[in-house]
């Protein structure tokens, strides 16, 4: 019986000795690298090709929006938060307008939430397309990147013609949205809003990104490799992505069917009818899905709100100097890259007296130790892309 | 005066000296070619218009003035890289791509040495590159030079042996290793050897894509994932080289895939004395084809993971190919 455990003891001690001596390598992925979508960087051990303890480290994007607004006043903040998540500017700015307006007990009229709503989705479509362009790119496929870009730019051509602006339109005031560029003061009794020949020609506008959804799906669904490195690849259960707070598509895809545009009411999302695409498994593939069907849901909303469209004032009675009653509030809205939320604290003054933001891509991004653990070196850009974060978002 | 002229060409040396000086000139002339094809086949599939204004028309000096640049660039090592092997193997990498040049038959008689092992040769000498892949990677202190090295030699091993496999049903099918032989051979039995070794040509154009570390094989690049994979420290005109390296073993592998199956310069219904000037128009004729199924390729395909890539391998392509080998040699025994 001794002898034998000495025997034993003998076998594990020479295997060990004969066994090569292969110390892992810490491998530092960015900050400056082709596909952490900005200044994203990761600290990786190494085994060969495996990645293991994937440590990420943020902040070198830090602008310090939170502390910033506090010095700023109401309409100067949406300058900064359009600027949070730069992929759908504007899409940042309801939420904090919302809010503003929400301790206001501002009515807004009903056009000047249609507009909203209208651009809001139109941010979501251009986001959701630059993930359609980015994806297979950090796949190794770069021709779709041109197609979907190629669509996104007519829709930042409308944004832009009702904005002036592409990335950070600035477009929504406390109490309504601002009157098209050229078309007279605020204060007059008519005023010309959208650009003439703005609803025709985003009706011909989400035909094409109809159709290039389409192409995108022929062109990468159809591809085995595509599916071959995405489906099983960075799977999220439900409970996981709960727990790290994960939200938008990224949770939809592990198969919750939760939306803020069916739960809050932000802007009148109500009135319309769409679905919330969910996806099954929760992995790469998934997330890539759902944000292909969400482009096509936010096509049917946008349709549906050009055809009914009421008139009117887009301004509500605000006054000249806007003051935010004394309150707190928290609103929160479905971005495209998930749940953002700002959580106002107002103490009379002409800003806040602090607001904090909770972005979507912060809370995406947390999952990353988690889920990129014992993942191959290739498949973190697999998993990485499919999360779908902004580095501003994250570090605001 | 043509007496004096053959004269000379007889002698050994003045010959070499053509011959080099003809390589030399060819493998800028032909990367340029592709490299310009690549851009602009590209740019059609991207819907884009691609290089426009270098040169006034086409922009046709698009890579011409990338050259010049890559030469004027300052010519970077980095501190703890290991000089001597950093500085030789992007030689190493174009010398094995130059190597293949030697047994192409451009035309009847028109080959710079018909060996009598040419095809083995071709293949010996072709995976020289990932050697100097291998250094080029190891030597740059660099950990996703590194990596891209490792996997470039991982790659090797699993794309070789499919490579040489898919190469023997036409060896067989000729009776003969010699390049000019197996072109000989289809002419004699009046049909490329593609009909019968369809699989064959198809193996070997895949493991051809993997050996160019081509997407969807360019793991050891793999630009998302590892920056440039073993290119990652190189700058100037040792970049070039490897840029000039992979455009020229593009031209060779589908030089030797045109000879091996498709007839090389020879198309049927051409009599003899035209093949001898045609033969080279032939010839690039359907090397270009092949090039041309390359670069839609590279646009069209993500990437493979390397596991993947192995698994494709060994799981199906070597089988595959040994199989494909053992009904052609029955073929060739029985019929």
């Amino acid at each position: 019986m001794i002898a034998d455990q000495d025997l034993v003891r003998h076998l594990s001690e020479t295997s060990v000795s004969v066994s090569l001596e292969t110390p892992d390598m810490t491998l530092n992925i960015g900050p400056q690298h082709p596909s952490t979508h900005g200044v994203l960087r990761l600290v990786a051990r190494v085994d060969g090709e495996r990645a293991y303890d994937v440590h990420p480290v943020i902040g070198y994007m830090h602008r310090g929006y939170e502390k910033l607004s506090e010095v700023r006043t109401y309409p100067q903040i949406t300058t900064l938060v359009n600027r949070i998540d730069w992929v759908s500017g504007y899409a940042n700015e309801v939420p904090f307008i919302v809010a503003a307006e929400k301790l206001m007990q501002l009515e807004v009229p009903e056009r000047a939430q249609y507009i909203r709503l209208i651009l809001t989705e139109m941010a979501r479509i251009s986001s959701h397309l630059v993930f359609m362009a980015s994806y297979p790119l950090e796949l190794g496929a770069a021709t779709p990147l041109f197609f979907a870009l190629r669509e996104r730019e007519r829709v930042l051509d409308l944004l832009e013609s009702v904005t002036g602006g592409r990335f950070h339109p600035n477009f929504n005031r406390i109490g309504g949205v601002k009157p098209a560029y050229g078309s007279g003061s605020q204060t007059r009794k008519v005023v010309q809003d959208l650009p003439a020949g703005f609803f025709s020609e985003t009706r011909d506008a989400v035909g094409h990104v109809l159709g290039v959804a389409d192409e995108i799906e022929s062109l990468v669904a159809g591809n085995e490799i595509i599916l071959a490195r995405t489906k099983g690849i960075g799977i999220l259960p439900v409970e996981v992505a709960a727990s790290y707070g994960v939200s938008g598509p990224n949770l939809r895809a592990s198969g919750v069917a939760f939306d803020l545009r069916k739960v809050e009411s932000y802007l009148p999302y109500d009135r319309f009818d769409f679905e919330i695409p969910v996806g099954e498994n929760g992995d790469s593939w998934d997330r890539w899905w759902v944000r292909l069907a969400e482009i096509r849901q936010s096509v049917r909303i946008i349709q549906q709100a050009i055809d009914g469209i009421p008139s009117g004032p887009l301004q509500a009675k605000v006054p000249k100097v806007i003051k935010v009653p004394k309150g707190e509030t928290y609103v929160r809205a479905e971005n495209p890259k998930g749940e953002m939320g700002y959580y106002l604290v107002s103490d009379g003054g002409q800003g806040p007296y602090r607001l904090k933001i909770r972005s979507a891509s912060f809370s995406n991004l947390s999952i990353l130790p988690w889920i990129l653990e014992g993942v191959l070196v290739p498949d973190i850009i697999a998993i990485m892309g499919s999360l779908d974060f902004v580095l501003g978002d994250v570090d605001r | 005066m043509t007496s004096f002229l053959t004269d000379l060409f007889s002698n050994f040396f003045v010959s070499l000296a053509g011959k080099l000086l003809l390589v030399a000139l060819m493998i800028p002339l032909i990367g340029m070619a592709i490299g310009f094809a690549e851009i602009k086949l590209s740019a059609k599939m991207q819907a884009r218009i691609g290089p426009y204004f270098a040169g006034g028309r086409w922009g046709w000096a698009q890579l011409i003035a990338d050259g010049v640049k890559f030469f004027q660039k300052e010519d970077l090592i980095p501190e703890a890289a290991d000089r001597p092997v950093f500085k030789i193997a992007p030689v190493i990498v174009l010398v094995g791509t130059v190597s293949l040049f030697v047994v192409v038959p451009f035309g009847p008689g028109l080959i710079f040495r018909d060996l009598s092992v040419g095809i083995f040769f071709a293949l010996a000498v072709s995976s020289l590159t990932t050697i100097g892949i291998l250094m080029a990677g190891w030597s740059s202190a660099n950990k996703y030079s590194l990596m891209g090295g490792i996997r470039a030699a991982g790659q090797l091993i699993a794309y070789e042996l499919p490579l040489i496999l898919a190469v023997v049903g036409s060896v067989i099918l000729a009776g003969t290793m010699s390049m000019e032989g197996i072109v000989r051979a289809q002419i004699e039995a009046g049909y490329p050897f593609v009909i019968l070794q369809f699989v064959g040509f198809v193996i070997f154009m895949i493991a051809a894509l993997a050996e160019l570390s081509r997407i969807p094989f360019d793991m050891p690049i793999a630009e998302s994932e590892l920056v440039m994979g073993y290119l990652t420290e190189y700058s100037g005109f040792r970049f070039l080289f490897f840029f000039l390296a992979e455009f020229a073993s593009m031209f060779t592998l589908s030089a030797i895939a045109v000879t091996l199956f498709l007839g090389g310069y020879w198309l049927p219904g051409i009599p003899e004395s035209v093949l001898e000037f045609a033969g080279p128009v032939i010839l690039m004729a359907k090397v270009f084809l092949l090039v041309f199924t390359m670069i839609w390729f590279r646009w069209t395909f993500p990437r493979f993971r390397e596991d993947q890539l192995q698994s494709l391998a060994w799981k199906w392509l070597i089988p595959l190919a040994l199989l494909n080998i053992a009904i052609t040699a029955v073929f060739k025994v029985f019929l």
